[in-house]
């Protein structure tokens, strides 16, 4: 009717977009868990927040750090075999270390998982950031070696550890709730936990550091980052770095309750965390990236998963149902992109 | 000398607040080669990709051969035998030499190239032009010279009778520059008609029958024959317009009369080399002084600031600020010693696209401001980024506003404001008005006017004259990367000044023999 009309529509058209911007994801896996709780038997209870929990853990912390990668325009495939090999080098040591004492034992053997991780991911970091080498290329390159070395060292068999010492670090739980008939009925694992603490610190980091902020000013743009005497190199170091970190630490909580890892396993487990922050809404352009747009997709993840479990779907078809999930959210990032 | 190939009548070209093109009016006949001059940013560009179908205009007619044509790409304009050469070449490197000539139309017996009728069609088209290169030979392997030769065989292969160089012999060597003007005055002689584009005078003179100039995209003057012509009315017709009061004028700057060499020095460049540069640069810039860095695209001004500023790693040179001998490798360096750098292109160099008006202007600051340097305060950051704003009159709706939704102007100063929210002692900008609209343009000249008055040194790079006159307190011309002339204001004529920036092919042949 009146001349205003088209640019009111266009206002509330932007204010949505921003909405859906913000916390887009959060809404839909909110809806989702709602649907979910309603037409899936089983879904809304303790046993199965636990386990959801549990199941999104190792994904949730190494997604936190990815999300540092992709938000700095870079990306890191060699988490899915850094993973299961940094269990493999910690398990090693502690095998070799059998004389020593139950605390040195764990605290080499660990130290040695993680000096790994760090070593291959300042490598990645190194070669991407000084070399100026593409880090798909780069860390694709990193995939295989450490994949090689994981199997070269441990003769391509399953390394165990049965020490209680070590294995409580993945099946210990605190609070532990039983069910007035005795049975377990909530429990949040150590990985659950160092999880939650990981969604909190690279939280903070992202937001509220200089370099959470540098980070998106290089993915956002590195060469006027770079004029702007944000220290791009570095930057980019120390993200690589702290994935490598990060990721041997999952893999070594993994593998604790696991009590038993092989190189081979964890396959597209890589795919797995960069699917889940793209599903949240963290730009694989880089720039763009919040703690919150991480935890939605991993959970949205998670719960799909979950619900398709509990649904007795077979696992064939769950491959089908993620890959359309994320098909999914790609297009609708490339719609939020063409809309401003 | 033939019918007339092509027509320009009253064309017009406008962008977004600017208006590129207006009115150009002119032909060239079959047989003739016509000069198209004008300054950095005068729309020969412009009127160019009006030519090879890039833009549509706005306004006005193209006649081709007599006929009107509107060309929506560049086939279609190749389809019309209109080609135009630029200079960066667009061949595939990976490709033969033969297969980029007919790239698009090679000749296939059931979809499989026939190689042999390629090479023989090749080869007979490179003679055209005087090469004798296998025609199987990959591209890349070419010097450059040679591979204009091959853009222009390509141009002859659709047949095109209407061809424009643009600035061909830019990073050609003089011997290649003799053997290109052979093959343009063969192509005359056989009634091709010829737009050339240079800055070069002369080549204007060795070359050219007749020409146009432009300035800010306005039809200047049209010469049908440039006998009698002199090298100084082609000048003045290119860079004589009068100066504006856009530039303002700034407090107590007084005579001019070479009291800024005895003010205390912001900065001492001493003995700068690096990348772009063919010579070691010096430069000084007093404190409160305004010192303005003419040149061409591609003279080495850009190169200069950034190797000034640690954006490109120097191979020597010494950089002082207020007398204290600064280390500096990289920006933050630069930064720490209280230089700073508005970069030339403020969509890659200058901005973060996506990131918020606030966090452009705290990019660098927030290092002061934070916690221990490391834990960011919201309320410094706003209270910051909200006197900045208030300062340089950026017009933002708010704080959290996205910069890429901002007009060009509005970016520079979210670009100033950042940097006065650190320590400086020497400001260097790289074309600071570009591209921004005339009212924004005085914000910013008053912007570095008080920065001087403050006691700044304002070291800045301009391609456009009038705007390097106007705001200078001393101008220093670069040419083919060097320093070529330092003039004090009160001698800063346009003809001097554009004299000492224009390439003197000579002088750069014997250089280029002896230095390099």
């Amino acid at each position: 009717m009146t001349t205003s009309e088209p640019g009111n529509r266009a206002i509330w058209k932007g204010r949505a977009w921003d909405f859906m911007e913000q916390a887009g994801m959060l809404v839909v896996l909110a809806g989702l868990v709602i649907y979910c709780a309603l037409s899936v038997e089983h879904f809304a209870s303790w046993q199965n927040l636990g386990s959801v929990l549990l199941a999104v853990s190792t994904v949730g912390m190494v997604s936190c750090t990815m999300l540092f990668c992709l938000a700095s325009g870079s990306f890191d495939l060699s988490v899915g075999t850094l993973l299961p090999c940094a269990g493999i080098v910690a398990g090693l040591v502690m095998g070799k270390l059998d004389t020593w004492g139950w605390f040195p034992r764990l605290a080499a053997g660990i130290g040695a998982g993680l000096g790994f991780g760090a070593l291959v991911g300042f490598i990645n970091g190194f070669v991407v950031a000084k070399c100026k080498i593409n880090p798909l290329i780069t860390t694709l390159a990193t995939m295989q070696l450490v994949r090689g070395f994981g199997l070269v060292i441990s003769n391509s068999t399953s390394v165990t550890a049965f020490d209680p010492h070590f294995t409580v670090l993945g099946l210990g739980a605190f609070p532990v709730v039983h069910a007035a008939d005795g049975g377990l009925l909530f429990q949040m694992t150590v990985p659950v936990w160092v999880c939650l603490g990981c969604f909190l610190f690279f939280g903070l980091l992202l937001q509220w550091t200089t370099f959470g902020r540098d980070t998106l000013a290089v993915g956002g743009n590195e060469e006027a980052a770079r004029l702007a005497g944000v220290p791009v190199d570095r930057v980019k170091i120390i993200i690589f770095t702290m994935q490598g970190v990060v990721t041997a630490i999952a893999g070594i909580l993994l593998f604790a309750r696991n009590q038993a890892v092989q190189q081979n396993s964890s396959q597209g487990f890589e795919l797995q965390v960069i699917a889940a922050c793209v599903l949240g809404g963290v730009s694989l352009t880089g720039g763009i990236g919040r703690m919150s747009f991480v935890i939605a997709g991993v959970f949205i993840m998670g719960v799909v998963e979950n619900a398709m479990a509990l649904k007795h779907v077979e696992d064939s078809y769950r491959y089908v149902v993620s890959g359309g999930i994320l098909l999914a959210a790609v297009l609708f990032d490339r719609l939020k992109q063409r809309a401003s | 000398m033939g019918e007339e190939l092509l027509r320009f009548e009253g064309v017009e070209k406008v962008f977004p607040g600017v208006r590129a093109l207006g009115g150009v009016s002119f032909g060239v006949k079959g047989g003739e080669v016509h000069a198209l001059l004008g300054e950095n940013g005068a729309g020969k560009s412009t009127l160019l990709k009006i030519l090879s179908g890039v833009y549509r205009p706005d306004g006005g007619r193209l006649l081709v051969q007599g006929q009107a044509r509107r060309f929506g790409t560049t086939v279609e304009a190749l389809a019309a035998g209109v080609a135009v050469i630029y200079q960066e070449l667009h061949l595939v490197p990976q490709l033969s030499v033969a297969e980029n000539l007919f790239l698009g139309h090679l000749p296939t017996a059931a979809g499989v190239i026939r190689r042999g009728e390629l090479y023989a069609r090749a080869a007979e088209q490179l003679r055209v032009v005087g090469e004798t290169i296998p025609p199987g030979t990959p591209v890349g392997r070419l010097p450059i010279g040679q591979r204009q030769m091959i853009e222009i065989a390509k141009a002859l292969t659709r047949g095109a009778r209407v061809l424009a160089f643009d600035e061909p012999t830019s990073s050609l060597s003089a011997r290649e520059i003799g053997k290109l003007f052979e093959v343009i005055r063969e192509l005359r002689r056989q009634g091709a008609a010829i737009l050339y584009v240079t800055h070069r005078m002369e080549e204007v003179f060795a070359l050219c029958d007749s020409g146009t100039v432009l300035r800010d995209g306005r039809h200047v003057a049209t010469y049908e024959s440039l006998r009698g012509v002199t090298q100084e009315q082609i000048v003045k017709a290119m860079v004589g317009r009068e100066i504006a009061d856009v530039y303002g004028r700034r407090e107590g700057r007084g005579a001019a009369d070479g009291q800024e060499q005895l003010r205390p020095a912001a900065l001492e460049a001493i003995g700068i080399e690096g990348k772009g540069l063919r010579a070691a640069a010096d430069v000084r810039v007093g404190s409160g002084e305004i010192v303005g860095v003419f040149g061409l695209v591609g003279a080495g001004r850009s190169e200069l600031l950034k190797l000034i500023y640690g954006g490109e790693r120097k191979r020597a040179g010494r950089v002082k600020v207020d007398g204290q001998e600064v280390s500096i490798s990289a920006p933050r360096g630069g930064i720490r010693a209280g230089i700073v750098l508005c970069p030339e292109d403020r969509k890659k160099e200058g901005i973060i696209p996506m990131g918020s008006v606030m966090e452009n202007i705290n990019l660098s600051a927030r290092r002061r401001g934070a916690i221990g340097g490391v834990g960011i305060r919201p309320g410094w950051e706003r209270q910051n980024a909200a006197q900045r704003v208030r300062e340089l009159g950026v017009r933002t709706p708010t704080l959290r506003q996205q910069i890429r939704n901002l007009s060009g102007g509005n970016q520079q100063k979210v670009i100033l404001g950042r940097w006065l929210s650190e320590r400086v002692r020497v400001m260097l900008l790289d074309e600071p008005t570009r591209g921004i609209d005339v009212g924004a343009k005085s914000d910013i000249y008053n912007i570095l006017y008080r920065l001087a008055e403050s006691g700044v040194g304002v070291l800045f790079v301009s391609s456009d004259l009038p705007e390097v006159l106007g705001v200078a307190d001393r101008v220093v011309v670069m040419r083919e990367g060097r320093i070529s002339g330092e003039f004090l204001r009160a001698e800063a004529t346009p003809e001097r000044v554009m004299a000492a920036a224009l390439p003197v092919k000579e002088e750069a042949a014997v250089e280029g023999g002896s230095a390099v």
